[in-house]
């Protein structure tokens, strides 16, 4: 065999690669870095610049901060007493919010069990699919959704004078949340390890036995963390709820009263609000509120994924 | 049920009760899975019903008549188109750089921890938070102006987290091994990603990004208030119409737009409008599923 002699030129040309390369490499992995870095600088930058357009109002004689939070009268643009409660709006997102759950969660937590336990291969690929397009569906156009063919069912079979209201609203956030439930669900139910289901059949067992004994308590942190981001994805819904619930704002006291959410009251208002105003800078406080909300529900929902992970 | 003293693994009531739970349990989950898509299936056959006077080739690349009363879609089907380019322009580069740090240089410390929480929390903003930071940041404070640019950055850090998880995703599947056969050989470790780690999971990663598309074009809140208008005046056929510093028509805001604020509308129009927002978008995610799921059956570790 012919050892190759390391002075040979071709073999020296090899260990030496050109300092562009080695620079242009080093800047590349900079580049990297400052990408991955980036994620953070938006979460403070989108903190920042919100925060920053809604600092002077805090210190407004026309506005108290436990009005904000505690009172039911918004009235903005009121040129004799203006004032500027949110709960009205707190609660309309609650609402709607709750309502979405109650439908969303068993469906969402029955169509996840359904796929990782009972359904065939080939059922269970044809369902991922259509619940991802399910989720790709606008937010504008399930907006439209409720404001045409829902609202015209609500008023043929409940009654109701208006057909945009809270029950439009939860169904449509529902079928928005469903998608998220069910993946993120499913995913839980896919980690518990096998061995779990094994032993089950070996006692005897049968499939709905196991889900209800083995698999809802080995997953339930999954599960939960998936009913927490149906909910940041509810709670943070605009367009859906701002065509869907009615313009409302008022406490609601049934299902079929027309409601306002915190989201849907910034994109009704902010085209109107003058730059610069009080108005404007409340709209951007609530902004600072969602912000916080969904960053608390969205950070819990982490901890609990990576508790049941860890396990 | 009787039980026969003889053998003594017959069917007893309690098997009888716990089979008969297990099929009612079945059907239950099995009835909710396909609630879950007839939903589905009854609105695309409600919309494209109501929608079929208005729905033609016209329709598309004609532009908005008698204060968007009649007339077409042009304008805003392009703007939409302007805008998905754009801020994808923006946030694939960024957010695939982003995610091969985290999968490929980043350890597991405080700071990529922090890093994590940041993407996942961004993940999580609502669309019109993202609206007040879009005007907050690049209308007014980079002095953008209401225009297409300030509307696609919004877009771009909008789509931003999810590229980064779908990238993670894709390049933490390509096997360790493959790596450490390329580092073996002495390659260092941006040419092994370049050389093994990219050509290995591109796919996956086109994937994300296409999807992302699909969620650019629907998204409204945070396109109102930076770049989107009602309504421009836009030739037919013109196929760019819009500077970089123009207000733009979008698909989305249009259908808001008919829908809510423009009295007398013709009524398939709005319909016709959803129809074709809807279309695009389950088309380009059903390319990207098809792309998947082809490349998932050819792929041979």
């Amino acid at each position: 065999m012919n050892i190759p002699d390391s002075t040979h030129p071709a073999c020296q040309r090899r260990h030496q690669r050109s300092p562009f390369a080695i620079g242009g490499e080093k800047a590349l992995e900079w580049l990297i870095r400052l990408s991955g870095i980036s994620a953070i600088l938006f979460v403070l930058a989108i903190f920042f610049f919100i925060f920053r357009e809604a600092l002077p109002v805090l210190f407004s004689e026309r506005f108290s901060l436990s009005q904000f939070l505690f009172s039911a009268e918004w009235y903005p643009t009121s040129s004799v007493n203006v004032r500027y409660g949110t709960l009205a709006l707190t609660l309309g997102t609650c609402a709607v919010t709750a309502l979405a759950m109650v439908i969303a969660v068993p469906f969402g937590l029955g169509g996840a069990i359904y796929i990782s336990e009972f359904s065939s291969p080939r059922a269970r690929e044809a369902l991922k699919i259509t619940i991802e397009l399910l989720a790709a569906i606008p937010s504008v156009v399930w907006g439209f959704i409720g404001l045409t063919m829902m609202s015209k069912l609500i008023v043929t079979y409940t009654g109701a004078p208006v057909g945009v209201n809270l029950l439009n609203g939860g169904i449509i956030l529902a079928l928005m949340s469903v998608p998220i439930i069910v993946s993120i669900g499913e995913d839980a139910l896919k980690a518990v390890p096998d061995s779990f289901r094994e032993a089950g059949i070996a006692m005897g067992a049968t499939k709905w036995q196991l889900v209800y004994r083995v698999l809802l308590p080995a997953a339930k942190n999954g599960l939960l963390a998936a009913v927490l981001l149906g909910v940041g994805r509810a709670v943070g819904e605009t367009m859906a709820v701002l065509m869907a619930t009615g313009h409302a704002v008022q406490i609601p006291h049934g299902i079929l009263d027309s409601v306002r959410t915190l989201t849907a009251n910034v994109a009704a208002e902010l085209g109107e609000a003058p730059v610069g105003s009080d108005h404007y800078r409340v709209l951007f406080l609530t902004g600072v509120l969602l912000f916080a909300i969904t960053f608390t529900v969205n950070i819990t929902a982490d901890f609990v994924i990576r508790g049941f992970k860890k396990k | 049920m009787h039980i026969t003293t003889g053998v003594k693994f017959g069917v007893t009531s309690h098997v009888v009760r716990k089979e008969r739970a297990q099929s009612a349990a079945q059907w239950v989950f099995r009835a909710m899975a396909l609630a879950m898509i007839v939903p589905l299936f009854a609105i695309i056959t409600y919309l494209v019903y109501r929608a079929s006077p208005s729905l033609s080739w016209e329709f598309l690349v004609e532009v908005p008549r008698r204060g968007m009363r009649d007339g077409g879609i042009w304008p805003a089907f392009i703007g939409t188109l302007n805008l998905v380019v754009l801020s994808l322009a923006i946030s694939a580069p960024i957010g695939i750089m982003a995610a091969i740090y985290l999968n490929e240089y980043a350890r597991d410390n405080w700071f990529n921890r922090l890093i994590n929480l940041a993407v996942i929390n961004l993940a999580g903003v609502p669309s019109i938070v993202h609206a007040l930071f879009g005007l907050g940041a690049f209308v007014y404070a980079a002095q953008l102006g209401y225009s297409l640019i300030a509307a696609s950055l919004t877009l771009a850090i909008m789509t931003l987290p999810v590229i980064i998880a779908s990238t993670r995703e894709a390049l933490a599947s390509v096997p360790m091994a493959f790596r450490e056969a390329c580092w073996n050989t002495g390659a260092t470790r941006w040419q092994t990603i370049r050389a093994v780690v990219l050509p290995n999971s591109i796919s996956g990663i086109l994937t994300g990004v296409i999807l992302q598309v699909s969620r650019a074009a629907g998204e409204t809140a945070p396109i109102m208030f930076t770049g989107a208008v009602f309504y421009k005046a836009v030739k037919q056929g013109d196929f760019f119409p819009y500077g970089l510093t123009d207000q733009v028509m979008a698909l989305s805001m249009h259908l808001y737009t008919v829908a809510t604020q423009v009295p007398n509308v013709k009524e398939s129009i709005p319909y016709a409008t959803a129809v074709v927002l809807m279309g695009s978008v389950l088309l380009v995610n059903a390319s990207a599923i098809t792309l998947r799921v082809y490349l998932r059956n050819k792929k041979k570790w």
